[in-house]
């Protein structure tokens, strides 16, 4: 990325000097890398500034090129605030949006999808990996049922690409979100994957010279998609190994934590899911004081205490987990970098502190006395 | 050779950056960060503890929601002869401003009267742990903590002398 961010400062977009035809040549190449890790034409990729851009030209986009014919958008509950919310904004100009809830393990029903089409269906929108709970949706079974149906198929595939294996021509994905720094790139670039055969037209969100086949415009950054085409191609390259190693360190992880603690439940199905998404909820705590604790280690929670509108996370209610476990939950990550100690580390800092917070706990104290929880008549209802 | 020098100032900006980051208080986001007296009593929390709720002289206040992710138990122990809280425990299911509050709370109410606790204000517990508008509401859920148990042990108290007047009539 460097030399583009020095002395390889041409536009891109700059056909009449050599400046602009070698910082054109490095972007092309890096095209073919993102296109290459999901099976695409390299014609079929357009650079976004993340995956946030992306999933709204997905959903706006192609609600709004067909929107003389059809009216009616397929999501499901769980998707990335992105989506939910050009999915808001969809409703806010009188299309109709479908949002599917999902199963109790985090999986949207093939059957609900299929009841769900209309005539009037324009696009289906799944995430391909739940970014807060890691859980894989069926894509193979849904593209396969858009395609039947000629219903357009989204997914956003932010937290899946370079992890899963992703081959848009086999799972029948017409539209697909990708985002660079999930894989180790740089923050603030992604890309769109538009098929070409059959077409997929969308209107763009910005316009102006032009630029990727006219669906958006802007001059390209050079130095950020190049960062992303290594990206890709490294992930090509060690997602095998990858997917061993995470696999490995997220058994160790909860068996680490399972063995010395009780009453930890996974959150979301344990068949179907990405590895290095780990997400876990311990009985009688509360998540905001035990990420406190793991302040040395880079985790999240579904807390309510730890969003700012106090609401606990509308995954985990989709989830149907219990309301006092749906503040207890923490995400751990893991990744191609994390090493044993690493995961050793945050494994003992959990217990450690788990147990100290549940000592301090009239929760925990209740449930060791016997005391349902969930008979009791609390002073303040939500 | 001017890539050199630029090289060397983004050095040197990252390290006052980092320089400046510790010296500011610890967060788990940047636009909330913990003060340090909410991470003294996440740390080292006072008067972690549970009595007995059934005796007569210990008033038990328990406030909050799981679903909101607050709950607070706090207990005193009242000298009946005197009316001062001699001791004070509490337990909290919450975060870090919620087990500091209540923590807090049982600091301050030991060796008072049960007047002097219950006129004990949210924003005094608020102002002392340095809490953002969005955790106020723990030391308002602390205040009420106090309060429940002050009403607690105040209504066993006088059941039990109605029962002892009904048993020497």
């Amino acid at each position: 990325m460097l030399p583009h961010l020095t002395a390889q400062y041409g536009n891109p977009h700059s056909r009449t000097h050599a400046y602009g035809w070698e910082s054109e040549a490095a972007v092309e190449v890096a095209r073919a890398q993102v296109a290459a890790l999901i099976g695409a034409d390299a014609k079929e990729i357009v650079f976004t500034s993340g995956a946030t851009e992306a999933n709204n030209m997905a959903v706006k986009g192609v609600a709004a090129f067909y929107a003389s014919k059809k009216r009616h958008v397929v999501t499901t509950q769980t998707e990335h605030k992105c989506v939910l919310d050009s999915c808001r904004q969809l409703e806010a100009r009188g299309v109709d949006v479908t949002y599917l809830p999902v199963a109790k393990d985090g999986l949207v029903s093939v059957d609900a999808v299929a009841d769900a089409l209309r005539p009037d269906t324009a696009l289906v929108s799944v995430m391909a990996v739940n970014n807060e709970i890691g859980v894989v949706q069926p894509l193979a079974e849904l593209g396969a049922l858009c395609r039947a149906r000629s219903v357009f198929f989204h997914t956003d595939g932010a937290q899946a690409l370079g992890k899963i294996p992703l081959d848009v021509g086999a799972l029948n994905i017409d539209l697909m979100s990708l985002s660079a720094h999930k894989i180790y790139g740089p923050k603030g670039v992604g890309a769109l994957y538009v098929r070409r055969r059959p077409r997929v037209r969308l209107e763009p969100l910005i316009h102006g010279g032009g630029q990727e086949r006219g669906l958006r415009s802007g001059t390209l950054p050079p130095a950020l998609a190049v960062g992303f085409g290594a990206a890709c191609a490294v992930a090509a390259r060690d997602m095998g190994a990858d997917e061993a190693w995470i696999g490995r360190l997220a058994a160790r992880l909860l068996d680490g934590l399972t063995s010395q603690i009780e009453q930890v439940f996974i959150n979301g199905s344990t068949s179907d899911r990405y590895a290095g998404n780990l997400n876990v909820s311990f009985a009688g705590i509360e998540g905001e004081s035990l990420l406190m604790a793991l302040k040395d280690v880079a985790v999240s929670s579904g807390s309510a205490c730890t969003s700012a509108s106090l609401e606990p996370s509308y995954v985990l209610r989709a989830l149907g987990v219990d309301e006092e476990l749906a503040h207890t939950s923490i995400r751990f990550g893991l990744g191609r970098f994390t090493t044993e100690a690493e995961v050793d580390y945050a494994v003992e800092l959990a217990v450690k502190h788990v147990k100290r917070l549940r000592d301090m706990s009239p929760l925990w104290e209740m449930m060791q006395e016997g005391v349902d929880i969930k008979s009791i008549q609390w002073s303040q209802e939500h | 050779m001017s890539l050199l020098r630029t090289a060397r100032a983004v050095a040197s900006v990252s390290r006052q950056a980092a320089a400046r980051s510790v010296a500011a208080p610890v967060g788990v986001t940047g636009a909330r960060a913990y003060h340090a007296n909410v991470i003294d009593h996440y740390d080292n929390p006072r008067n972690v503890g549970s009595m007995d709720k059934k005796d007569v002289n210990v008033g038990t206040g328990l406030v909050g929601a799981p679903a909101c992710g607050d709950v607070m138990k706090l207990q005193i122990r009242v000298d009946p002869e005197t009316g001062t809280i001699t001791e004070s425990v509490f337990k909290t299911f919450g975060c870090g401003s919620a087990i500091a509050s209540s923590s807090l709370a049982t600091e301050w109410i030991k060796g008072k009267g049960l007047a002097e606790a219950g006129s004990i204000k949210n924003r005094d517990i608020a102002k002392e742990l340095r809490l953002p508008p969005v955790k106020l509401h723990c030391s308002m859920l602390a205040e009420d903590a106090i309060r429940a148990a002050i009403k607690d042990v105040k209504s066993k108290q006088a059941a039990s002398v109605e029962t002892v007047k009904v048993a020497a009539a």
